[in-house]
């Protein structure tokens, strides 16, 4: 494929789409995703638990298969590719990122709630220090205004990060939000912007080419749109998009295609559709990894997945606060006792 | 006879800190040490006829011969460049950041057996709410494989040394889990919530339940555990009542069947910060009864039997 690419793609299947498969990877699975998106140019590949390093958990859900066994896997397998992990500080450590880095990882993306640059900084500057190419991701975007994400953004900027991303992790924005502070953002920081969409509104592609339009430097996919929520961008066709635009993506869209049909559709226990509680999360501004977990918990209860999705939107949780998913269904349930 | 005491950091928790501490019989505060002049914290101190200089840990060791004990709330990272400095001077630390030199006492659980240690770590605010409950489930076990909390806090009532030291608090959190909880792995995460008006601190415990468990034994261990922390954290309390819930989970402890789930609120007292600082609070309370458990231990030789 063409070096030459007016964005940078960075394919997150095997760490956001780790949600939509309750964190069930095997080695197998990624080797052949890691070929799949190597051969199709794809120029990094994020890999870890859906809720980043470290996030295997009663709260989150355990990975079947340790992460850092799957990221050295990764990091065997990859021709081209830069692997790729994320960290939440507050779930993961600097430590997680030194053993990874070991096992061959070039950039480590530091997640913060879109309010919560600051918590990033000991995390920025540890992967600075080992060499990574460093992104700030800041979650939740459509929780702050365009001036206030850009504030947070060059906090990130500051510590030394090497780009920052928003991330609609509620898939709540719409186009406009979305172009309004992708322009913040490249108004105010000396290093480039990336977008990560979701597709609880359907508008993850066009979210995505619209940042792109903005001066977007990177974006965020996965194969089948496989992830958190309703999904995520799906890579295979925001490469064809993409195409159809004349946007140079440097990536083959229909390897992309090949992977996307053949070997991580297979994978999949449920196919990425918008049904009610997907696009409640994009109505109600919840974030998108809630949706399994808030599945079982009404189910465990008894209770309204979708009453349980609405008051955590009203609630204004924030991404990492799993839990209250509990207290919610149990409340929900009291109540509803209380009623008969 | 009281100890002669200061407090090292004049952010939110010293600040809180120094009011509790005025209503002691046991602990005579005499300073509230900070770096910046303009500190609410300082000024205050100021005002209510306290020694307020602003020249750091530094000025403590200037003025050794008029202490006994120091409370640190400053940060992990100065904790860790002065601790040593305190016990060479003669004076008792105890110490509020997750820096984690001394033994760790968590005020509900082990608190009488470090009174004579020089160097007191008080863990982290949501060690101290949870490995209560952790000990709880434990002592209603054989053995507890797996334990995990999971805090979250109002973005407001965390200050620069929590956001700068969040390593550390996850770190020294699951130590206490293990270490003073009794579970065999642990896990410990922290979240923060900037909604407006900011939400209550709360802390969710989740315990790993081995086949053939006594579950109601489980409950009620966590109900007396409620009683026992509220007793001197007035605002602790279970926001719902605990739970087991059937899995399997596939723990680092191994399989287990089952997990309980422990949903804790706690409101602050509202000294110095709002209600919702509960996180402060819960830290300020515990820093109060170890100080005056060690003030106690000195004066009579004697600690009080471990109520457990």
């Amino acid at each position: 494929m063409s070096t030459t690419a007016d964005f940078r793609l960075i394919d997150s299947t095997l760490r956001d789409g780790s949600h939509a498969i309750s964190h069930q990877y095997y080695a197998e699975d990624v080797m052949k995703i890691v070929q799949g998106l190597d051969a199709a140019g794809v120029q990094v590949i994020e890999i870890a638990h859906g809720d980043g390093l470290g996030g295997s958990s009663f709260n989150y859900g355990f990975s079947a298969v340790p992460e850092k066994d799957l990221i050295a896997q990764a990091c065997e397998v990859s021709g081209n590719a830069k692997i790729a992990c994320l960290l939440l500080p507050g779930i993961g450590l600097a430590d997680d990122l030194r053993e990874v880095k070991e096992l061959g990882v070039g950039m480590a993306r530091i997640a913060t709630h879109c309010t919560e640059a600051d918590i990033s900084e000991q995390h920025i500057k540890v992967a600075k220090s080992l060499g990574m190419e460093t992104i700030g991701f800041l979650m939740m975007s459509h929780m702050n205004s365009p001036e206030g994400l850009a504030e947070q953004a060059l906090l990130m900027q500051s510590y030394g990060a090497d780009s920052i991303y928003i991330a609609d992790s509620a898939g709540a924005m719409t186009t406009e939000d979305v172009r309004r502070r992708v322009g913040a953002l490249v108004a105010a920081l000396d290093v480039p912007v990336g977008v990560h969409a979701h597709n609880n509104l359907s508008m993850a592609v066009a979210n995505s080419i619209a940042a792109y339009e903005e001066g977007a430097a990177n974006l965020d996919g996965t194969s089948a749109g496989l992830g958190a929520g309703a999904g995520n961008c799906p890579t295979e066709i925001l490469a064809a998009v993409s195409d159809r635009y004349g946007i140079m993506t440097g990536v083959d869209p229909l390897k992309l295609m090949d992977l996307a049909e053949e070997i991580v559709r297979p994978l999949m226990p449920r196919q990425q559709v918008i049904d009610r509680a997907g696009l409640l999360l994009g109505y109600a501004g919840v974030y998108g990894s809630f949706l399994l977990h808030s599945q079982r918990a009404a189910e465990r209860y008894n209770v309204s997945q979708a009453e349980i999705l609405l008051e955590l939107g009203r609630r204004k949780v924030v991404g990492g606060q799993e839990d209250m998913i509990i207290d919610v269904a149990l409340e929900l349930a009291a109540m509803h006792a209380q009623e008969e | 006879m009281a100890l002669r005491c200061a407090i090292i950091g004049s952010g939110n928790i010293g600040t809180d800190l120094m009011i509790k501490m005025l209503r002691s019989d046991t602990l005579n505060l005499t300073a509230l040490v900070g770096i910046d002049p303009d500190s609410d914290g300082l000024k205050r101190a100021k005002s209510l006829g306290l020694q307020a200089p602003y020249d750091g840990p530094d000025w403590v060791l200037k003025h050794a011969h008029e202490f006994d004990m120091i409370f640190d709330a400053t940060s992990a990272y100065v904790h860790v460049r002065y601790h040593h400095k305190y016990q060479d001077a003669g004076i008792t630390a105890i110490d509020l950041t997750p820096a984690s030199r001394g033994p760790k006492v968590i005020a509900a659980v082990n608190m009488h057996e470090h009174l004579d240690a020089p160097n007191i770590n008080l863990v982290t605010c949501g060690g101290q709410a949870t490995t209560p409950m952790v000990f709880a489930v434990r002592r209603a076990l054989n053995v507890l494989p797996y334990a995990e909390m999971v805090s979250t806090v109002a973005s407001r009532s965390a200050g620069p040394g929590t956001r700068q030291n969040i390593d550390e608090f996850t770190k020294t959190t699951s130590m206490a889990l293990r270490e003073i909880g009794g579970a065999e792995h642990a896990k410990a995460i922290i979240v923060l919530n900037p909604a407006d008006p900011p939400i209550m601190m709360r802390n969710t415990v989740f315990a790993g339940i081995p086949e053939g468990s006594d579950h109601d034994a489980v409950i009620e261990s966590v109900y007396d555990m409620e009683k026992q922390v509220t007793s001197f954290v007035p605002g602790y309390r279970l926001k719902n009542p605990p739970v087991i819930e059937e899995g399997p989970f596939h723990t680092p402890g191994g399989v287990v069947p089952h997990r309980a789930v422990i949903l804790l609120e706690v409101a602050g007292a509202g000294d110095y910060l709002p209600e919702y600082a509960g996180n402060l609070d819960i830290m300020t309370v515990a820093a109060m009864r170890v100080g005056e458990a060690v003030a106690k231990h000195r004066v009579t030789g004697l600690s009080e039997p471990a109520q457990l």
